[in-house]
């Protein structure tokens, strides 16, 4: 069965939102999903570009008051 | 009587048990306290200066010593690695078959080097993170004579400065050896800037500019090739190189990952600001073992440390948490040609760096020997 796992990196300076997404990503069995909250406007921008360069999925990309919720799909 | 097991005497481990056998002394002397450390190893590394070793700038020696002169005489201190951590029970049983359990519980295990996850990585390629790592590249670039070097940044890693300073200081290194001009050096990075700290990353920029090193960013290992010598992301690009240098990802301990309920990849779900396990009150985890997205560094761990030693020491003396955890985070970071700077943060206050000096650089010096101090829980 596959699972959510929830990266709260909201105010995350060092080593950063994207950092650890791709860290939990390779803990994680394809199908399984994390969702990601970042308050860095850059992350949110980055997060789509990378998984279409490297073939994950971008399940939603959604903005709260004050970040972002990205969940990605591990594709492969 | 109160047991504090402690599991882990790092930098993290030996921190939170000198730091209560100080705070809780009266306790600890009349026998109403009782402190255990157990470790895997008798002896104490302190990690920073691998750096320094692989450019031969310090002998292991300098850097090693006897875990027991580190630890305050009255801790109970037993070198039997631990193979299940029972958090619910607060039991630990070790290689040998002893079983320690104590009212309060502290997992202090830090991370380990897991190079062989990316194919023909442990093979191919140098890395300064162990004492063997670093003396092998020392020996290696005593006699490299220039060619192309890359490298190679791996997620997740610890002392997030090491990878822009073992850059700077090769540069060095090769320079003062003659054999920069012949030489090239790559950095790779796994995700869009060079440095995972955006000041950073915009220092070094320019900095990089200046002194000829070429970056390579969203380069996530896929695979080394030892044979023909390349490197290839699961971006799509492959570096040639005649010397790899990698920055290895890491995991936590396994026994961890096997015996603490939720703890991927060895991380424990830590409460960012009590530093409690998710889930209890009396189970605390400190360094590199927290799975906080915070960075993985020997300041992390001191300060995570102390909130312990503070709390721990609070609740059995006034039944009460003293304070939180603030997501303090303080990095020299060595720049090359004898300086250096720093970086500190937390979590509601970014990081700014200064400029280098060469005052910072010999303060790092200094620090480098006062380490033993920290260890001791008396800086």
């Amino acid at each position: 069965m596959s699972e959510r796992k929830l990266i709260d990196a909201r105010g995350a300076a060092c080593p950063g939102p994207m950092m650890e997404l791709i860290a939990m990503l390779k803990l994680l069995e394809v199908g399984d999903e994390v969702e990601l909250l970042s308050t860095d406007p850059g992350t949110a921008a980055d997060v789509p570009t990378w998984c279409d360069k490297v073939g994950h999925k971008l399940v939603s990309k959604t903005k709260a008051d004050d970040h972002w919720i990205l969940v990605v799909g591990k594709a492969k | 009587m109160k047991k504090i097991i402690v599991v882990g005497g790092g930098m993290a481990g030996s921190i939170v048990a000198n730091g209560l056998a100080r705070k809780l002394n009266k306790e600890l002397n009349n026998g109403l306290v009782n402190i255990t450390v157990i470790s895997a190893t008798d002896k104490h590394l302190y990690q920073p200066g691998l750096l320094y070793l692989a450019f031969g700038r310090v002998r292991e020696n300098e850097l090693i010593r006897d875990q027991k002169t580190i630890l305050d005489k009255r801790i109970e201190f037993h070198v039997d690695p631990a193979i299940n951590i029972d958090t619910q029970a607060k039991k630990v049983t070790t290689k040998s078959g002893k079983v320690f359990e104590g009212n309060y519980l502290v997992i202090a295990t830090g991370s380990r080097l897991v190079p062989e996850t990316v194919p023909g990585l442990a093979e191919g390629a140098h890395q300064f993170y162990s004492v063997d790592g670093a003396k092998k590249l020392r020996d290696t670039l005593k006699t490299f004579e220039g060619g192309k070097i890359v490298i190679n940044v791996n997620a997740p890693h610890k002392c997030p400065v090491a990878p822009i300073e073992i850059t700077c200081m090769l540069h060095d290194f090769l320079t003062e050896k003659g054999v920069m001009e012949k030489s090239e050096i790559t950095y790779t990075y796994p995700v869009g800037r060079v440095h995972a700290m955006e000041p950073v990353a915009n220092w070094a920029v320019p900095e990089f500019e200046k002194l000829g090193i070429k970056s390579e960013t969203l380069f996530n290992t896929k695979e080394v090739n030892v044979d023909k010598k390349t490197i290839t992301s699961e971006e799509g690009v492959t570096l040639n190189y005649d010397l790899l240098i990698t920055i290895p990802p890491h995991k936590g301990q396994q026994v961890v990952e096997d015996s603490v309920p939720d703890a991927k990849g060895g991380w424990c779900p830590t409460d960012k600001k009590k530093l409690y396990l998710e889930g209890t009150t009396d189970v605390f985890i400190c360094g590199d073992t927290t799975n906080i997205p915070i960075s993985k560094a020997g300041s992390t761990a001191h300060f995570e440390a102390d909130t312990i030693v503070d709390n721990i020491s609070s609740l059995i003396q006034e039944g009460t948490m003293a304070r939180d955890y603030d997501g303090k985070v303080f990095c020299f970071i060595e720049t090359g040609k004898e300086e250096g700077s720093y970086v500190w943060f937390n979590y509601t206050t970014p990081p700014a760096p200064g400029l280098p000096t060469k005052a910072v650089h010999r303060f790092k010096l200094a620090y480098n020997k006062m380490y033993w101090l920290s260890a001791k829980g008396l800086l």
